[in-house]
C-alpha cells in the first residue's frame, strides 16, 4: 500500500472513522483526496471507475470504502462475501491479499480475507463456497466457476463491493468479455452490489465506466458509471539512447547498445529491462552476462520459465538483491517490485499506454520522476521511441478499440449458466444484454448460441438425442446430464495456451548411448519451436545455450551445449503490433523535415538519403517503391500497420499480382513496410497502367480474395482453435492427459475444414472469423487502412534499393515461409530425395 | 515410369507423376492418389482404409457435438476417387464405421450414396476392430480378410509374417521440417512387402510413422513413405522425416 505523503492531500481525515484517521497519522500519511472522492461515492452507492496512475494507491483506495463498512457494521454480519476483488493476475491477487493484510491486522479489524485461484487447493475452494470470507481475491475464470454453482445465489446475495483492478488490461480482451458476463450475473444475483473500475490512465474512460454499470436494454444510451480521477504524479524523465554505435538497419536484437544497457543498468540502483518477446529476453540476458565482469546481479523472468524459479527471483527483487531484471510482459501489470529506479525499454515500445505502464514500474511513488530509458533496436524503431517519448510527455494514450463481446465466450458463460439453474431465455437475453459488450447483441444471434450449446447448432439436425440443454416443458433451458457441468468445469476460461512442452535437463551420457534423465525442469517452451529441431540442433533457453536430445512423452530432454551461440534462432518478431495511434505519430515525423535535426544524426541522414534518391511520403500518402535487384524485381510499400496486417496484406497482394502477370515469387513483411519480388518489372507494370495501383491496392481484396486465402490459413485454423476451445467444442488439453492424445481426439484443423465445406455460415465460424479480422490477421486495420489510401498512393520508380527500404530487405530469408508454401515443401524433399537416389542408384544402395 | 531408380530394397522409387506415384509391393504396380486411396490398375481394384464413418455423431454422445457432416464429407470424397479410377472392385480395409451403432447412425442420404457407390462393383467390407459385425443392408461382402494375387488385404498388419500384405489400422503420417516449418501429412508407408494406407475418414487423425508401431512392424525397421499433397503425392525416404 502507498500512501505516501503530498501536497495533493485532502485536508485532515475528517470522513474517516478513528482508526482508520489513527491508522494513517500512525504512519505520517494523509489520505489522498481521490481515495477520499471514491470513498464518498461508494458510500452514495454508485459504481465508479478510479483512474490513477502507477504508485497513487489505487488498491487502497478500492478497498478502503470495504474495509470501512466492515469495520463498522452491527454484529453478527451477513453471511456471505462482501467485496469480491477479481484481478487479471492470480499472482496480483496474492501480492495484493498480501498487502491488505497489512492495515487489517494493524487495525485489528474483524475481516477475513482470502484468496481463491486456480492454485487454491480443493478443500479450501469447497469450503469458501459455504463459508465465505467477507474478502474474496480471485480472477474472472473463477469468478465465472463460482457462478456456475447451484449455490452462487446464497453465496452473493450480501454481495456489496465487486472490485475490478487493472481495468484497462481486462477490457480488451475475451477475458473481459467474460468478466462482464460474470458482473451482468452478480448484479442480477445482487442488485445492491456496486463496481468499482480501478485503472491505469486511458485514452476514452468512457468504455470501461460502461462496463462497470448494467445497460439499459430499452433506452438507447450508454450508462456510464462515475469516475474519479487521482492527481497526476511527477512526469517521468525519458531519454531515448543515443548511443556511440552504429544505429542497425533492421532486427530486434539491439547488440549494438549492450555496452550502453549495462552502463546503465551500473549507474543504477535496480533496473527493470523490458523487451517484447521471450526470445529477446534471453537474448540480451546472455548477451549482458557476456559483457558482466563485475558480477553484478543480473537475472532473468518470463512467463516460460519454471514458476518455482520466478518466485525465486521475485523475492530476491523485493528484497532488493538484484541489479536488474530482464523481463517480458509478465511484469507488465501493478505488482510491486521494491525499489525500481531505472526502466529500460528495449525495442520499440509498440503502444503509448504500454509505455506508460512499464516507466510506471520505476519509482513506485508519485512525489518523484521514473527514470526511463528507450534502446530502439533498428532506425525505425527510432522514429517510434522517439513518438512514443512525444506522445508520453504528452500524456497522450492509445484507443483500446472497445470490444464486441466474443460468441465463443458467450456460449461457455450459457453454459455456465445452465450449469448453476434452467434458464429462461428472454430473462438471459435481457441479463446478456447488459453486459456492455454484448450491449448490440441480436437475438437471432444469441437465439443460434444457445442452439450451438444444446445441440451443436447444425442445420442438420441429428444431434438432438444428444443435447446438452434440454428445453422444459415451461420453456426452461436446463443442463441434460451432470456430466455437461463436470466438462463444462474443466473448460471454463478464455486463455487458451499455444501447447507448451517442459524442459528438462538431461545430462548427456559419456558413451553417447542417448540423454540420461532426471535432471530438473528449466521451464516450458512452445510446442511450435521444438517441433523444427532435431536432435543435436542447439538453442537458447533460461539463458544458456542448450543442446536437444530428444522428446520423451511431453518434455523435451536437453543438455547444456557449452556453446556460445546458438544454432538455431528463435523468431526474433515483436509479439505487439504497432499501435495505430503510434503509427500516425512516426507518418508525421517522418513527412516532417522540421522534425529531422531532433533525431539521431545517423537516423536523420537516413532520412536525408532517402528524399533525395526517392520520395518521402506525406502524412496522408502511401508510397510504393520499384526497383530491380538481382534479376528480380521488387515491391516495397510502407503503410506502418505493424506486421499482421502487412502479413495479410502479403498473402492478398501475391495472389493479385499473379493473376496481373507479374509472377510475384514470394513477400516478407516488417512492422512498417512490406517487400514483394517477382519475375516481371512491376515498375514498368504499374507506370504503362498494366497494374494500376489503385487496383491492385482496391478494398476489394477483403473481398473474395481473402475468402480464398483463409480457407488454407494456419492463421485462421489458429483462430478457430482458440474459438472451438472456449466455446466447448473440442476439450482442452489438461496436463497428464495428452497420452491419450492425437488419435482419439478429433483436431480442430479438422473440424475447420468439414464445417467450412459444409456449414460456412455456423455461428462459430462467425466468431472465429471476428477474432481473425481483431486478431492474427489484422483484417480490420488493413480494411482502414486501404480506405484511408485510396487514391493516395505515391509511386516512385528507382533503379536501385531506397534507404528506407533497406530494413524490409535485410529480414528477407530471416522469415519462416508461410502455410501456403507447405506443397513447395514437400515438392523440394521429394526431389532431394530422387536426385540422391538417382545418383546412388548406380552404384547400388542407399543407406537409410 | 522410365528412369526409376532402384533402392535398397526391392521396391522402385517412382518419380511423382501427374496423378499420384506409384509403389511396388510383391512386384504389383499400385498407384497412389492424393485422396489416400490406392488403386490396383491391373486389377481394376480401388483400395480405401479407416472411413471412420459416424466418428462425429459418436463424439456428441460422449458429449462433444463435433459438426456432424463427417460422413458426408468422407463419402463425397469417395465417389470422387470411384468416378476417376470408376473400379470393378473396392477394399475397404477395416474401421469402415467408427464403432458397432455406427452404420445405424448413418443418415439415409448418405446410405443412398453408399448404395449408389456399390452399384456395378464387387465391394468388400474387411471387418476392423471397430467395426467387427456390419448390418445386412449394407451390402456388399464382410470378411475378415482377402487374398488377391498372392497380395493378402487386412485390416491389422501382422508382424513377422513374411508374405506380401496391404492393411490400414495404424493411420499413418508422415512428419518433415524444412526452412523453419512443419508438415504433417496422411501417408502412404511401404518396403515393398508390406503396405499400409492411411486413414481415408474425414475425421480420422494419424499417428507418426517413427512410431514404434511402424518400426517394429518393418523388418530392419526400413522404409519409405509417401506424403499426401493436396495434388499430388510425395515420396520420401524415412530419414527425411521427424517425429512428433
Amino acid at each position: 500500500m502507498q500512501a505516501v505523503d503530498s501536497e495533493t492531500t485532502a485536508e485532515g481525515n475528517g470522513d474517516l472513522p478513528e482508526a482508520f484517521a489513527a491508522w494513517f497519522a500512525a504512519r505520517g500519511w494523509h489520505p489522498r483526496m481521490h481515495q477520499l472522492d471514491l470513498l464518498a461515492h461508494v458510500r452514495a452507492r454508485r459504481s465508479t471507475l478510479l483512474i490513477a496512475p502507477t504508485g497513487g494507491g489505487k488498491t487502497l483506495a478500492g478497498f478502503l470504502p470495504s474495509l470501512i463498512e466492515l469495520a463498522s457494521a452491527q454484529q453478527p454480519r451477513h453471511k456471505g462475501i462482501h467485496t469480491l476483488y477479481i484481478s487479471p493476475l492470480k499472482a496480483l491477487a496474492v501480492d495484493v491479499a498480501r498487502n491488505l493484510r497489512a492495515p487489517v491486522e494493524e487495525m485489528a479489524l474483524d475481516v477475513s480475507l482470502e484468496t481463491r485461484t486456480g492454485d487454491t487447493p480443493q478443500s479450501r475452494r469447497q469450503r469458501q463456497r459455504y463459508a465465505p470470507p467477507d474478502i474474496l481475491m480471485t480472477t474472472p475464470e473463477q469468478v465465472a466457476l463460482l457462478l456456475s454453482h447451484k449455490d452462487a445465489g446464497v453465496m452473493f446475495s450480501g454481495l456489496r463491493n465487486i472490485i475490478l483492478d487493472e481495468l484497462h488490461a481486462l477490457v480488451t480482451s475475451k477475458r473481459g468479455d467474460l468478466l462482464s458476463l460474470g458482473l451482468s450475473r452478480l448484479q442480477h444475483l445482487s442488485p445492491d452490489a456496486i463496481a468499482i473500475g480501478l485503472s491505469a490512465t486511458v485514452a476514452r474512460p468512457s468504455e470501461l465506466r460502461a462496463v462497470l454499470r448494467p445497460q439499459n436494454i430499452n433506452e438507447g444510451r450508454t450508462e456510464l458509471a462515475d469516475v474519479v480521477r487521482a492527481e497526476g504524479g511527477v512526469p517521468a524523465r525519458i531519454r531515448i539512447l543515443d548511443s556511440k554505435g552504429r544505429f542497425p538497419w533492421s532486427g530486434h536484437s539491439a547488440r549494438y547498445a549492450l555496452g550502453d544497457v549495462y552502463e546503465a543498468v551500473k549507474a543504477h540502483r535496480t533496473s527493470l529491462i523490458f523487451v517484447n518477446t521471450r526470445a529477446q529476453a534471453e537474448m540480451l540476458f546472455q548477451a549482458l552476462w557476456h559483457l558482466n565482469e563485475d558480477n553484478l546481479p543480473i537475472a532473468l523472468h518470463h512467463g516460460s520459465l519454471d514458476v518455482s524459479q520466478r518466485r525465486k527471483i521475485e523475492a530476491a527483487m523485493v528484497q532488493g538483491k538484484l541489479r536488474a531484471v530482464v523481463c517480458t510482459s509478465t511484469l507488465d501489470l501493478g505488482i510491486d517490485w521494491g525499489d525500481v529506479d531505472l526502466v529500460i525499454n528495449v525495442g520499440a515500445p509498440k503502444g503509448a499506454s504500454r509505455l506508460a505502464q512499464r516507466i510506471g514500474r520505476a519509482n513506485h511513488r508519485l512525489d518523484e520522476p521514473s527514470n526511463a530509458l528507450l534502446v530502439p533496436a533498428n532506425r525505425f524503431e527510432v522514429l517510434e521511441c522517439r513518438a512514443a517519448l512525444d506522445a508520453a510527455s504528452e500524456g497522450a494514450q492509445d484507443t483500446p478499440v472497445a470490444r464486441i463481446g466474443g460468441l465463443d465466450v458467450l456460449a461457455q458463460h450459457i453454459l455456465g449458466m445452465a450449469c448453476s439453474a434452467p434458464f429462461i431465455p428472454n430473462a438471459l437475453f435481457d441479463e446478456v444484454k447488459s453486459a456492455a459488450p454484448y450491449a448490440d447483441l441480436s437475438r437471432e444471434t444469441f437465439d443460434q448460441v444457445i442452439s450451438f450449446v444444446a445441440t451443436g447448432g447444425y442445420a442438420l439436425k441429428t444431434y438432438e438425442r444428444y443435447a446438452r440443454l434440454r428445453r422444459t416443458r415451461e420453456g426452461l433451458y436446463r443442463v441434460s446430464h451432470p456430466r455437461v457441468a463436470q466438462q463444462y468445469r474443466l473448460n471454463v476460461g478464455t486463455i487458451v495456451e499455444a501447447p507448451m512442452l517442459k524442459v528438462r535437463l538431461g545430462r548427456r551420457r559419456k558413451n553417447g548411448a542417448g540423454p540420461a534423465r532426471g535432471g530438473r525442469i528449466l521451464g516450458e517452451i512452445e510446442e511450435v519451436f521444438i517441433e523444427q529441431l532435431v536432435p543435436g540442433d542447439t538453442f537458447v533457453f533460461g539463458g544458456e545455450v542448450l543442446r536437444f536430445e530428444a522428446l520423451r512423452e511431453m518434455e523435451v530432454i536437453a543438455s547444456r551445449s557449452g556453446e556460445i551461440d546458438a544454432k538455431i534462432p528463435s523468431y526474433l518478431g515483436g509479439k505487439f503490433p504497432l499501435s495505430t495511434y503510434l503509427a500516425a505519430r512516426v507518418r508525421a515525423m517522418l513527412a516532417d523535415r522540421s522534425f529531422w535535426p531532433r533525431l539521431p544524426g545517423q537516423v536523420a541522414e537516413w532520412l536525408e538519403v532517402q528524399s533525395r534518391k526517392s520520395v518521402i511520403p506525406q502524412p496522408d500518402e502511401m508510397l510504393v517503391e520499384t526497383f530491380p535487384r538481382a534479376r528480380k524485381h521488387y515491391l516495397v510499400c510502407y503503410p506502418f500497420e505493424g506486421r499482421l496486417a502487412h502479413q495479410t496484406l502479403g498473402m492478398l497482394l501475391t495472389r493479385r499480382l499473379e493473376r496481373a502477370g507479374a509472377r510475384p515469387l514470394g513477400f516478407v513483411a516488417s512492422e512498417y513496410a512490406l517487400a514483394v519480388w517477382g519475375l516481371e518489372d512491376m515498375g514498368a507494370m504499374i507506370r504503362s497502367n498494366k497494374l494500376p495501383l489503385g487496383e491492385l491496392f482496391d478494398e476489394d481484396m477483403l473481398g473474395d480474395d481473402l475468402d480464398a486465402w483463409l480457407a488454407e490459413s494456419a492463421l485462421m485454423k489458429r483462430t478457430f482453435r482458440v474459438c472451438a476451445v472456449i466455446a466447448g467444442l473440442i476439450e482442452r488439453r489438461h496436463p497428464g492427459k495428452e497420452k491419450s492424445g492425437r488419435q482419439v481426439t478429433v483436431s480442430s484443423d479438422l473440424i475447420y475444414d468439414v464445417l467450412r465445406e459444409h456449414e460456412p455460415d455456423h455461428v462459430l465460424l462467425k466468431a472465429a472469423w471476428v477474432d481473425a479480422a481483431t486478431g492474427l490477421l489484422d483484417i480490420a486495420r488493413l480494411g482502414t487502412f486501404l480506405n484511408r489510401i485510396r487514391d493516395r498512393i505515391r509511386h516512385s520508380v528507382l533503379d536501385q534499393v531506397s534507404p528506407l527500404a533497406v530494413p524490409v530487405m535485410l529480414e528477407i530469408g530471416r522469415e519462416p515461409v508461410h502455410g501456403e508454401a507447405r506443397e513447395e515443401l514437400m515438392r523440394e524433399a521429394a526431389d532431394q530425395l530422387i536426385e540422391e537416389a538417382m545418383r546412388h542408384g548406380q552404384s547400388g544402395k542407399i543407406g537409410v | 515410369m522410365a528412369s526409376q531408380a532402384k533402392l535398397g530394397f526391392d521396391t522402385t522409387l517412382p518419380l511423382h507423376g501427374e496423378r499420384g506415384a506409384d509403389i511396388l509391393v510383391c512386384g504389383k504396380h499400385f498407384s497412389t492418389d492424393p485422396s489416400g486411396a490406392l488403386y490396383w490398375a491391373d486389377q481394376r481394384t480401388l483400395i480405401v482404409a479407416d472411413l471412420h464413418l459416424e466418428k462425429g455423431s459418436a463424439a456428441a454422445r460422449k458429449g462433444s457435438l463435433l459438426p456432424p457432416y463427417d460422413s458426408r464429407s468422407t463419402l463425397v470424397r469417395l465417389a470422387s476417387a470411384v468416378d476417376r479410377f470408376d473400379p470393378d472392385r473396392v477394399i475397404a480395409l477395416g474401421d469402415s464405421f467408427h464403432d458397432q451403432a455406427a452404420a445405424d447412425r448413418l443418415p439415409q442420404l448418405d446410405r443412398d450414396r453408399l448404395e449408389i457407390l456399390r452399384q456395378g462393383r464387387e465391394w468388400y467390407w474387411i471387418s476392423g476392430n471397430h467395426d467387427p459385425v456390419l448390418p445386412d443392408w449394407l451390402g456388399g461382402i464382410v470378411c475378415p480378410a482377402l487374398s488377391v494375387e498372392g497380395v493378402k488385404f487386412r485390416h491389422e498388419p501382422t508382424a513377422g509374417e513374411k508374405s506380401f500384405e496391404i492393411a490400414g489400422h495404424l493411420h499413418p503420417v508422415a512428419k518433415l521440417t524444412r526452412r523453419g516449418t512443419n508438415v504433417r501429412r496422411k501417408c502412404f508407408v511401404s518396403n515393398g512387402d508390406r503396405l499400409i494406407v492411411p486413414a481415408f475418414g474425414s475425421y480420422t487423425g494419424g499417428l507418426n510413422v517413427l512410431h514404434k508401431a511402424f518400426t517394429t512392424l518393418f523388418e530392419d525397421g526400413d522404409f519409405h513413405v509417401w506424403m499426401l499433397g493436396r495434388e499430388e503425392v510425395y515420396p520420401l525416404s524415412k530419414r527425411q522425416l521427424l517425429r512428433d
